[in-house]
């Protein structure tokens, strides 16, 4: 565990400056927040897994590892066996490991919880799996999966993120050529955009897309974005199928007065920086207001008080219970010392060319449920303020000329819900810029189904010219 | 308050804990601990004659089961390796310091009487409560006609028994191998041999395990490794049927018995007493957590027979051979049926796959309110018990007797048997 140090309160605002904490620190800050769990203590927590029948901890997550049967090769020694057992079901089982909301997921549902309110740690047993296999692949340049005979068909899936990597692989296995279109600099999607520096340390996003490039028969092209370097009417007519894996790349707006003052971010901007940056080049306010109750909001306030933060508020117009940041991280952003103003909805970003404060309004429930203001104001100084009210799908919907359009309900693209195709032949879709859970477990998921689907539509003979 | 103190063959002792004869015993430094922390008495480490024998290095093979150590140990050490005359002195100075605690000298010597006799009237000579003779070693001093190879042979065992009881006044406790298909004959061996008792039972011939990179048996010594002898919980059940066998026995039933074998806690202890034992013996429990367990097996003892209203040890010694029966007078006709307490049950599965894939398929998955149990098909059930062992939920799936039950029917008398006994119609 590592320890927040920050110097003395300053009067002084706007107070915004890089580099408050010794390197050293700021490295401690950032390390893995859970370390690997040794020999000995994955051998006494492999102990603990009943080993259950029909396990509720599988039918609790999203891709369905056979968590009873990896634990179970852990426990005898057997952890290549273990590794792939988590693999075969869930290609980015190294990141899940780190960042599965599990509270909620496999660890919610152990029998253990129900027992001793005191779940297997499968977690921390699923990273000592798959870091053994990730290594020895690493170590050996080998690949644990093998490719079936070419199969001569091509499929272009844009966006390399988790979703887009899992349906990569599984139609790689298949024989199949895929080529991967990504509009950032390096693949990974938010496993190396979006998520806390200290849950993936030691550059784990880009070593696992790397283990997972590994098997072969993946090309992928950077800094192609769909709509301005790409459309989506050319990619049918090159590719026999297209797997659209583009998340959310917009940011929704608090529409409120002062949004436009400097020091005020995107808190997935704030996220991806420090992400990309030298930690003593990250600036940080002295006081900062995270607006939002997501995980999001979660990752950038705790990541804004390791950088040397001295006060870092999350402001959220809900209460907990409403929040969507899981209760192991709402815990883990309290322990680390942010604080929590609950009830409270922004209602002007006040200062001058730079933010000062934010002034808030007293919210409540009322009687039938709804969300309703008390007339009541208070105001925060602040002199960093970080946006996390929520993603969509784009700044702008991609320009697909001379090609229909997948249909799009409710702001995410409309997708079959066993085979993962849009209402247009050959055109899939996954992960976040679809309907259901925001999670990277989830969009492996999502990956896996819409590679079936595509494996489906490419043996019927269909095409995606019709 | 209850009484503890025993009187064992005439071997008095302040409680029924002793330790067996084991590196814990072999000097005065251990001893001196071992009553410190409270132990009965002691069984010293088996006596050789000089020159002593030479022991190895490592000595230890441990088995451990679902991340516990030591279910099993395995040992290759032999008999004392420190010369006669050093223990004889110490044992001589430990009787003297602790005169209310048993002091029992374990004994191995080449099958000859003068070897006997010059041993015995040494160890008289030390003021020590009784003498046990090592028939038992089932490694090293077996291979030179000691130990095992004694004591797998009655004939052998009566003889030296014999001569024990002619040169020495101190009760004679003898020690048996259960590497031996029937433990009546050598316990019958021992009474005509004019034994007081027996203790029970050393160790079992066994390999620890295989080092399966070396590719030898553990413990290894410069790569090779040897057999041993097996102890520690993994071995109780089987002491506590040799133990019940000869409390059982009409012809044997009059022997002494100090019962070893596993024993970790007064749970254990108390199971070998109702099975006969007058003491016990512990070892690997104190090898592997140190002389402060016997703490709890004292007050342990003493509140579950406070508990019970048994007054000394002797008032339940023996009590559960009245019910240790032959399998043919048990009842076939009386049933149990299991029975799943669903607000109890986790629902962990594994009393369905146990009873679908290896028993006789009478538990089915159900939904009951949102969350999944299981239910007993009484009419598959047969009673077997395996769900009760199997449920990780202590008093989740307990095995219930109908009241209504048919007339009783042993196996004696069941028309199955083609050798079944006559039934007078009168």
């Amino acid at each position: 565990m590592s320890t927040i140090i920050s110097p003395d309160i300053c009067p002084a605002m706007p107070d915004v400056a890089a580099a408050r904490l010794p390197p050293a620190l700021l490295i401690a800050n950032f390390a893995d927040v859970h370390p690997p769990l040794s020999l000995d203590q994955s051998a006494i927590e492999a102990a603990r897994c009943y080993f259950c029948h029909d396990a509720p901890c599988v039918a609790a997550c999203p891709t369905a590892i056979d968590i009873p049967g990896f634990i179970r090769a852990i426990a005898s020694g057997n952890l290549a066996g273990a590794g792939q057992r988590i693999l075969s079901a869930n290609i980015l089982g190294g990141t899940c490991a780190r960042v599965c909301p599990t509270d909620s997921l496999c660890q919610g549902a152990c029998v253990r919880r129900t027992q001793q309110n005191q779940p297997v740690a499968i977690g921390a047993l699923q990273r000592v799996a798959t870091d053994h296999v990730l290594a020895r692949a690493q170590a050996t340049g080998s690949h644990p999966f093998t490719r079936a005979a070419p199969s001569g068909r091509r499929i272009a899936v844009v966006g390399a993120g988790p979703a887009g990597l899992a349906c990569a692989h599984t139609l790689s296995r298949a024989g199949h050529e895929v080529t991967i279109f990504d509009a950032k600099p390096k693949p990974g999607g938010l496993n190396e955009y979006g998520i806390a520096a200290y849950k993936m340390a030691d550059d784990f996003a880009a070593r696992e897309v790397a283990f997972i490039l590994g098997i072969g028969g993946i090309t992928l092209h950077p800094g192609q974005t769909l709509g301005d370097d790409l459309d989506l009417a050319s990619l049918r007519d090159e590719f026999d199928a297209v797997f659209l894996a583009i998340g959310q790349a917009g940011v929704n707006a608090l529409t409120i007065p002062g949004e436009t003052r400097a020091n005020v971010l995107n808190a997935v901007d704030f996220i991806a920086d420090l992400r990309q940056a030298e930690l003593s080049r990250v600036a940080i306010g002295r006081r900062v207001v995270v607006i939002g109750g997501g995980n999001t909001a979660i990752d950038a306030a705790t990541q804004a008080l390791r950088l040397g933060a001295d006060l870092v508020t999350i402001a959220y117009r809900r209460g907990r219970t409403e929040m969507s940041a899981t209760g192991d991280e709402q815990t883990w952003a309290l322990t680390n010392g942010v604080a929590l103003r609950l009830w409270s909805a922004p209602v002007a970003i006040e200062g001058d060319e730079a933010v000062r404060a934010v002034r808030f309004a007293r919210t409540r429930l009322d009687t039938d449920g709804q969300l309703k203001l008390t007339g009541e104001h208070f105001t925060l100084e602040a002199d960093m303020v970080l946006k996390a009210v929520g993603q969509t799908l784009a700044k702008h919907p991609p320009q697909m000329d001379a090609c229909p359009l997948p249909q799009i309900v409710g702001g995410r693209i409309a997708v079959d819900p066993l085979t993962r195709e849009t209402s247009v032949p050959g055109i899939f879709a996954g992960g976040d810029c679809i309907a259901g859970a925001d999670l990277t477990v989830q969009a492996v998921e999502d990956g896996k189904r819409a590679a079936a689907g595509i494996i489906g539509f490419l043996a019927a003979g269909a095409t995606p010219h019709g | 308050m209850v009484d503890l103190r025993v009187n064992f063959a005439g071997i008095k002792a302040p409680n029924p804990f002793f330790l067996a004869s084991a590196p814990p015993t072999d000097k005065a430094y251990n001893v001196t601990r071992a009553f410190r922390a409270g132990w009965g008495g002691v069984v010293w480490k088996t006596l050789g004659e000089d020159p002593p024998v030479v022991n190895v290095s490592s000595r230890y093979g441990g088995v451990g089961f679902g991340g516990q150590r030591l279910m099993g140990l395995n040992n290759i050490e032999l008999i004392t390796d420190r010369p006669l005359e050093l223990n004889l002195q110490e044992i001589k100075q430990i009787k003297r310091d602790w005169p209310d605690r048993a002091m029992i000298v374990s004994l191995m010597v080449p099958c000859d009487e003068a070897s006997w006799y010059s041993i015995l009237r040494r160890v008289e000579e030390t003021g020590a409560d009784g003498v046990e003779l090592n028939f038992g070693c089932p490694h090293g001093m077996s291979e030179r006609g000691m130990g095992s190879a004694v004591g797998q042979v009655p004939a052998y065992v009566e003889m030296v028994t014999t001569w024990c009881k002619q040169h020495s006044r101190l009760p004679v406790i003898v020690k048996l191998t259960p590497n031996i298909t029937d433990i009546l004959l050598p316990a019958a061996a021992a009474q005509r041999g004019g034994a007081d008792a027996v203790s029970l039972i050393n160790t079992v011939q066994s390999i620890a395990s295989v080092d399966l990179d070396l590719m030898a048996p553990t413990p290894t010594v410069d790569g090779y490794g040897t057999h041993g002898g097996y102890c520690g919980p993994a071995v109780k059940p089987i002491a506590l049927r040799m133990v019940a066998d000869i409390a059982r026995d009409p012809a044997t039933s009059g022997l002494a018995i100090s019962g070893i074998g596993g024993i970790a806690s007064w749970r254990d202890a108390a199971e070998f007493i109702a099975l006969g034992a007058g003491t016990v013996q512990v070892c690997t429990a104190a090898m592997h957590y140190g002389f402060r367990i016997v703490e709890d097996m004292i007050d342990g003892l003493s509140n579950w027979m406070d508990q019970k209203s048994y007054p000394d040890i002797a008032s339940f010694t023996g009590r559960a051979i009245r019910n240790y029966v032959h399998w043919e007078d048990l009842d076939l006709a009386w049933k149990t049926i299991a029975h799943i307490d669903e607000a109890a049950c986790i629902g962990c599965g594994l009393c369905h796959i146990a009873c679908e894939d290896t028993a006789h398929q009478a538990i089915v998955p159900r939904q009951s309110g949102g969350r999944r149990s299981y239910a007993v098909i009484e009419t598959a059930c047969v009673g077997c018990n395996l769900c009760h062992h199997i449920c990780p939920v202590t008093g989740c799936i307990t095995m219930q007797a109908p009241a209504a039950q048919l007339p009783r029917q042993t196996w004696r008398d069941h028309p199955n048997n083609p050798l079944r006994r006559e039934i007078d119609p009168a």
